[in-house]
């Protein structure tokens, strides 16, 4: 079984931005969309590790600040002719909650 | 219960529509179109929304477009078209007799004519557990919601029907990440519209997505105690699953229709005028039979429409049935398929297979006519074999390059891309979403619509998904000739917009556009909330045009703007305080050092424009490092923004025995003037004291000479990756008017520039002429510009820094708190 995590609430997540926190040894985004969906990703774009966190979201995507990469929300992968995948964290809602999971799975990313 | 409703009194012409879709609300546009207010208008709908484009609901499911944008009227063409939209509240029973409708609500209301537009149902197929909840349909907005929140919490979807909209759904969910397994019956995916060998294309690329493709898949049972939990097929194979969509096909809607005694088969049956068994009852779209036929797809719909429309203005065109053809985007890939594309007695196939490049195109012809076609990859001549399909054209003279497409068949593959366009008949459909004929796009045009927008505006063609702009700045050429000013040589601002950057900062201020949003909505942006190239130029752009009044959109800007320092390559961050001409004093170096220490920076740096970059902060502590240096009495370098960023300065006369002016102190000012505003693109500023040009001046964005005689104004320059030597402004004398100039020229370059663009290249696109005749020789134009930037900046230059030590968005340093641990 998935243990869950209650990191917060979603209206603690900008709309159209993005909260970081360390989760499972692991620094993790969490992002708030335009038509207001949650998402998590290993805080860390696959190209040269930029903090996706800080980078512009927007439709399901973050750009990555550094090299403004193009990240998929739902599956960590890099868009265009981009290559590479940052993990995507387990994630859940429970009400307004927002409830992070596996931290199994994530220490495999390290 | 009492007849509600004033239309019998105010109106002998009562309209009454059953259905606030598609097809109701398109009747209802094309009666306007004819006659105004010939009928009061009460629109009955079941859902609670505004008239929006059903076909469109797939890309809301896969998260390129929101609701909004799938609107096709809204309140707004309801009030002000005096049409009552009753929304929530499905009309129940009709009263022939007393020619009433009533509501669920118990609402009735009186009509002269009835329009009756119920569309169709989703099939259900009557299989165990049917009605578990997670089982549901694709039809409406509110499975799309259903579908969106499962998709949330992730696991296993099966989709019933490998349809088209079963594998729109299919497409949606994988993309929100769900496991999919699609279950169809036949043998082949799509087989109403593919033949085989298209079929088995199509299951190989989704496959290739990730998706499980089960054809010749029987389900026998839906499993599960209190909500769905897998499906059973009738081999035995169960898959697991927490969302079932069925999507095997649609009924017309026709229960109201038949409860009322109107004659009904497989469809409410209608005339050649849309009119059912009862002459004041009108029916359209895809509860209708016509002809023994009932339709399922969008074009008709439209032909039926107009039918309908101009005989309620008793001008009787009459509805002839449609030949049909389907263009599609399944999951991103081009489908197409029209006519008879199986063939049967006497048809030939020609055909063509390209399997490395996905391309599959087969053409049926009987006797000389293409009776159908089907292509798979490569649709662009799918209008073309519709087009002789439909003239039933003697193709025997192009046979051996039919296959080929139009371009080759119609001269070696060189012809220009207009000439394909021009050759479309005039009932040629131009955009699927809004159903507009080729006709219909150059009758705006000659009434008036010259550019893209406003053929956009009069016939809403390329309003919805955009793919036909191209067809349509086609037809804009083609009918106004040279006449056709909007070509659209410049290239736009982004992949989200077909607007370039000047187009989109003159329809801002034109328009009066007040928010992103907005901006958005208005020029039909193609992405729900546009990308990383366009916001923060939309952000800036509203911020330019709109001083003091336009709310700043924190989540529009790049990071080193949002967090009001540079981010480094390892997400720290760097922080450069003002020192006002480059002038510092021991309490501001003490300070720096202070934080340099308290905070373990590990390097400090001068930099290009005499300042000191303090480097390795955390995000975390940015506000604490700003406090210190805002307790010395430093604000903000704006070293981070698209703003100005340093005033570099030489000594001048106070110590240099050349300096013939106080450059320092003009440097300061100037510093003092322009700080805090932002800009298109970063913008650097010198003064030197003499032509030695110790401060550089001649590689910045504005750079002053001080010479014996006054000041040379040099604009233009760039000491970046491709250095460029300014030019030559012009000569003033005093340091009122070096400062006058200096606002003058900087407004110029906010208010036209380019997002992104610098003063270098932005000279070298409108030409150094271009800026003196605003600056230099229009001088009410120039005291205009300067009295513009002065404006602006009375909001601009308060330190962003401090506000952030007073706790503005505070969320933007501190990491997210995890609740005690359960």
């Amino acid at each position: 079984m998935t243990n869950w995590t209650d990191v917060g609430c979603v209206a603690d997540i900008p709309v159209q931005g993005a909260r970081n926190l360390q989760f499972g040894g692991q620094p993790v985004a969490v992002f708030r969309t335009v038509d207001d969906r949650i998402f998590a990703l290993v805080d860390r774009c696959p190209h040269k590790a930029g903090p996706l966190s800080q980078g512009i979201v927007h439709g399901h995507t973050v750009s990555c600040p550094l090299h403004n990469w193009r990240i998929a929300l739902v599956s960590g992968e890099a868009q265009g002719d981009d290559k590479g995948c940052t993990p995507v964290v387990p994630m859940r809602l429970d009400g307004d909650r927002i409830l992070l999971g596996a931290p199994a799975a994530l220490a495999d990313a390290a | 219960m009492a007849t509600v409703g004033t239309t019998k009194a105010e109106s002998d012409r009562g309209l009454v529509v059953i259905g606030n879709g598609m097809a109701g609300c398109r009747a209802v546009e094309e009666l306007l179109e004819r006659e105004q207010g010939r009928y009061q208008v009460t629109i009955f709908g079941a859902e609670p929304h505004v008239n929006y484009n059903r076909i469109m609901l797939s890309p809301v499911l896969a998260g390129e477009k929101t609701f909004d944008e799938i609107v096709i009227n809204d309140r707004a063409w309801y009030a002000d078209n005096g049409i009552e939209l009753i929304a929530s509240d499905p009309v129940d029973a009709i009263d022939r007799e007393a020619k009433t409708v009533t509501a669920r609500s118990g609402r009735t209301v009186a009509y002269d004519k009835l329009l009756i537009a119920t569309g169709s149902d989703p099939f259900i197929i009557p299989v165990p557990g049917k009605d578990l909840p997670g089982v549901i349909t694709f039809r409406d907005m509110a499975d799309v919601d259903h579908m969106l929140g499962a998709a949330e919490k992730g696991g296993n979807a099966v989709v019933i029907g490998g349809g088209l909209l079963g594998l729109e759904a299919a497409h949606g969910l994988t993309l929100r990440g769900m496991k999919v397994t699609v279950l169809h019956l036949p043998g082949t995916l799509m087989e109403r519209q593919l033949d085989e060998a298209a079929g088995w294309l199509l299951k190989s690329a989704l496959e290739a997505r990730g998706q499980t493709i089960l054809t010749k898949a029987d389900t026998a049972e839906i499993v599960g105690e209190h909500h769905v939990e897998g499906v059973r097929l009738k081999d035995g194979t169960l898959i697991p699953a927490s969302l079932v969509v069925m999507a095997v096909g649609i009924r017309p809607s026709v229960k109201l229709a038949r409860d009322a005694g109107l004659e009904v088969g497989r469809g409410i049956k209608v005339d050649d005028h849309m009119v059912t068994s009862d002459p004041d009852v009108l029916a359209v779209g895809e509860c209708v039979e016509h002809d023994g036929l009932v339709y399922g797809l969008v074009a008709p719909l439209w032909e039926m429409c107009r039918a309908l429309a101009d005989g309620l203005v008793e001008r009787h065109s009459g509805y002839k049935g449609s030949v049909t053809s389907t263009k599609l985007k399944v999951a991103g890939l081009d489908v197409f398929s029209a006519g008879d594309f199986l063939g049967g007695d006497g048809a030939e196939d020609i055909v063509l297979r390209d399997a490395s490049r996905g391309i599959y195109k087969r053409v049926v012809v009987k006797d000389d006519r293409v009776v159908g076609a089907v292509l798979y990859g490569d649709t662009s001549d799918g209008g073309w074999y519709f087009d002789l399909l439909k003239k039933g054209e003697d193709i025997s003279p192009i046979r051996d390059m039919l296959i080929f497409g139009q371009a080759y068949a119609s001269g070696g593959g060189q012809g220009d891309p207009s000439s394909a366009v021009a050759a479309l008949s005039d009932d040629a459909e131009i955009c699927g979403c809004n159903g507009v004929s080729k006709a219909r796009v150059v009758q705006s045009i000659v009434g008036g619509a010259v550019s893209l927008d406003a053929v956009r505006s009069t016939c809403k063609a390329s309003a919805s998904c955009g793919s036909c702009t191209n067809l349509v700045e086609h037809l804009l050429s083609l009918t106004l000739g040279a006449d056709y000013g909007g070509a659209r040589t410049t290239k736009t601002l982004c992949k989200c917009t077909s607007f370039g950057h000047g187009d989109v900062r003159r329809e801002i201020v034109a328009q009066g556009m007040r928010s992103i949003p907005e901006v958005m909505q208005k020029l039909h942006w193609s992405t729900p909330d546009g990308c990383s190239g366009c916001r923060p130029a939309l952000n800036y752009y509203l911020l330019c045009a709109l001083p003091g009044d336009y709310k700043d959109d924190q989540q529009s800007r790049f990071v080193n703007e949002r967090m009001h320092a540079n981010i480094q390559k390892d997400g720290t961050y760097s922080v450069v305080p003002r020192m006002w001409g480059g002038l510092t004093t021991p309490k501001e170096l003490r300070a720096i050092a202070d934080v340099v220490e308290k905070f373990n920076a590990p390097m400090v740096k001068v930099t290009g424009g005499q300042r000191l970059d303090i480097f390795g902060i955390k995000g975390e502590d940015l506000p604490a490092v700003w406090a210190d240096l805002n307790a010395a009495g430093m604000v903000s370098g704006h070293a981070y923004g698209k703003s100005l960023r340093t005033v570099k300065t030489c000594v001048g006369t106070d110590w240099c025995r050349f300096g013939t002016q106080d450059s320092t102190g003009l440097g300061v000012k100037t510093e003092q003037m322009t700080w805090g505003s932002w800009m298109p693109h970063k913008f650097k500023i010198a003064v030197s004291g003499c032509p030695r040009n110790c401060a550089e001046a001649t590689i910045k964005d504005f750079g002053v000479i001080c010479v014996d005689s006054g000041y040379e104004l040099h604009v233009g320059g760039n000491g970046g990756i491709k250095v460029r030597v300014t030019d030559l402004l012009c000569k003033v004398a005093t340091e009122e008017e070096a400062m006058h100039y200096c606002a003058a020229f900087t407004q110029l370059y906010r208010e036209e520039a380019h997002y992104l663009e610098r003063t270098a290249p932005w000279i070298e696109r409108i030409g150094l002429e271009y800026v003196k005749s605003r600056v230099v020789e229009d001088g009410e134009g120039r005291d205009a510009l300067a009295a513009r930037f002065l404006f602006s900046q009375r909001f601009t230059q308060d330190d962003p820094w401090a506000k952030r030590v007073a706790g503005e968005d505070a969320q933007f340093h501190q990491p997210l708190m995890m609740a005690a641990a359960e």
